[in-house]
């Protein structure tokens, strides 16, 4: 009963935070939305009993990626945004994309229907323990992908943010030149 | 009626609970604010305030008058939505974590069965904590984590010059040092085996150290001053330094907006004491106090309780007494020390752990 009434407050907040999110003109108004419906989604996580994955949901998504997010909004201070009229095109990619989604929802009301109900007895699902046992067990590939794409962009934001000194710049340029000077030789 | 009251019971108990726990944080929040000019007055050879009732004790109420009846100013190009925001997600989420705070232990031989209408049936314990959280260890580090924004927001929205400087160098700040604050409390974590605060006393009480301060030493210091860090405390409180940035993120902040970010600062000062006494001191666990008392029993769960503050307060003298000490850092040598040392050390305390643990194992030695 409890987790009813939760359940209606936190979708309702999710869905006012989400139209907020789409029809602000202000980019920052509109990130503090999307902070809002992580947050309300993270609160739906709990009603579900999945506690490790609601703070994870906050730590990662609210704590860290909207950061940067709020942050860039911040220091480019974004006007406004205005109506683009060449991006009219749109529009029709929209509606198409929006029937796409209605679809996939109802037949997931539908497939929920239809599904006969039995309880779970698995108590422990969720928890951390059980969460960390299947993921280095069953699912250990999929980890071990994921940690080496995430290795691949830390190390790309390395290589990419490195600034290089006068010496190395003179050294790369002394390098190319010697290049084109072989290349017209061999003509 | 009877199925009425049972049904409202237990949400009458749970705010009961929660405003008690409240009350008694923010009583000692306040009477940190006063210890902590007493004390600095002190350390500086002042006598402190001492106007407001005997020993200046009444000196916390004065203050919170005060900002009420200041003029309360929002700046004319402020963008007034966020400006209004930012103290109420600092404060919010300061205060969110109270709820897994470990207060003492459970307390078991009470009786509930005098209780009218059978509201006592099957309630086994009493707990000290509002929550039972499994991830109690992530969910402070979760919402404090969502504190910056309280910090960035102010700092933006003020449109000053000294503001956004502030807010922006406490938001880099704070990311930087979350990174090692997380490092530093995964040894702790894998020696307890399990994300709950009281099951990590559990683990304490039953390990041959009694305080994990004692295998992880290293983890310690690094959370130690990861914590400074993180609540913009002297060494680390370059978000409002006087001599550069007038006040950093809250020059323009008057009245209780003000007093609301004052608060939010206490209240994680507080939030990271707790923090350390459960990981590293044990908790509200006294050693050798089951010989006294029975675990379970009253008078266990008060000493204990008491334990716990009498830790807890060691910590906020700790975070005065180094602010009436040492100067404050650089901002480049503030950045450097996090990235280049605080986060390394954390890091290889934690494989150090690994290794040990799996040693241990290997050896067979017991671990609990």
């Amino acid at each position: 009963m409890v987790t009813t009434v939760f359940f209606y407050i936190f979708a309702g907040l999710a869905i006012a935070c989400a139209c907020s999110l789409v029809y602000h003109r202000n980019p920052l108004y509109s990130a503090i939305s999307l902070i809002g419906v992580f947050i309300s989604l993270a609160c739906l996580y709990v009603t579900l009993a999945a506690p490790f994955i609601a703070v994870t949901q906050i730590l990662v998504y609210a704590g860290a990626i909207m950061v940067l997010v709020v942050f860039v909004i911040m220091l480019l201070n974004l006007d406004d945004d205005n109506a683009f009229n060449r991006l009219k095109y749109l529009y029709g990619v929209a509606v198409v994309l929006g029937l796409a989604l209605m679809t996939q929802t109802f037949f997931i009301f539908y497939a929920v229907l239809k599904t006969p109900q039995n309880p779970s007895t698995n108590t422990t699902a969720g928890l951390t323990q059980s969460i960390g046992e299947t993921m280095y067990t069953e699912y250990l590939l999929p980890v071990e992908i994921v940690g080496i794409m995430l290795l691949m962009a830390i190390v790309g934001a390395v290589v990419l943010s490195r600034r290089l000194n006068q010496p190395q710049i003179e050294l790369m340029k002394a390098q190319e030149d010697f290049e084109t000077f072989q290349e017209r030789n061999e003509y | 009626m009877e199925s009425v009251i049972k049904t409202i019971f237990p949400v009458v108990v749970l705010f009961g609970g929660a405003t008690v726990a409240f009350g008694a944080v923010m009583g000692i929040v306040a009477y940190t604010v006063l210890a902590e000019r007493k004390i600095l007055g002190w350390l500086q050879g002042r006598i402190g305030p001492n106007r407001v009732g005997p020993w200046g004790i009444l000196q916390p109420f004065a203050d919170l008058l005060k900002f009420i009846f200041k003029e309360d100013i929002a700046p004319d190009k402020s963008t007034k939505f966020v400006y209004f925001l930012a103290p109420i997600v600092a404060v919010t989420c300061a205060l969110i974590p109270m709820v897994v705070y470990p207060f003492g232990p459970p307390i078991t031989s009470i009786d509930w069965s005098f209780l009218p209408y059978g509201l006592g049936e099957g309630v086994k314990q009493l707990p000290l904590t509002l929550a039972k959280i499994d991830v109690g260890v992530l969910f402070v580090l979760a919402i404090t984590s969502v504190g910056v924004y309280g910090i960035a927001l102010a700092g933006w929205s003020s449109n000053s010059k000294y503001s956004l400087m502030g807010g922006l160098r406490s938001s880099a700040q704070m990311i930087s040092y979350e990174l090692a604050m997380g490092a530093s409390v995964l040894g702790v974590v894998m020696l307890a085996g399990t994300l709950d605060l009281n099951g990590i006393i559990h683990a304490q009480m039953h390990s041959p150290y009694r305080w994990f301060i004692i295998p992880q030493i290293i983890g310690f210091f690094v959370f130690l001053i990861s914590a400074f860090a993180e609540t913009n405390r002297v060494p680390f409180d370059l978000p409002e330094a006087e001599t550069e940035l007038v006040a950093g993120f809250h020059t323009e902040y008057s009245a209780l907006k003000f007093a609301l970010f004052f608060m939010a600062e206490y209240v994680n000062m507080f939030t990271v004491s707790v923090m350390a006494v459960t990981l590293f001191l044990g908790g509200w666990y006294v050693p050798g106090l089951t010989h006294i008392f029975d675990y379970g029993t009253v008078p266990y769960a008060l000493v204990s309780a008491g334990a716990f503050f009498l830790k807890l307060f060691g910590f906020l003298f700790l975070y005065i007494w180094i602010r009436g000490t040492l100067p404050r850092f650089r901002f480049d040598q503030l950045m450097n020390f996090g990235w280049k040392f605080l986060l390394p050390v954390a890091l290889a305390n934690v494989i150090l752990t690994i290794c040990a643990i799996w040693l241990w194992q290997f050896m067979g030695w017991s671990l609990t």
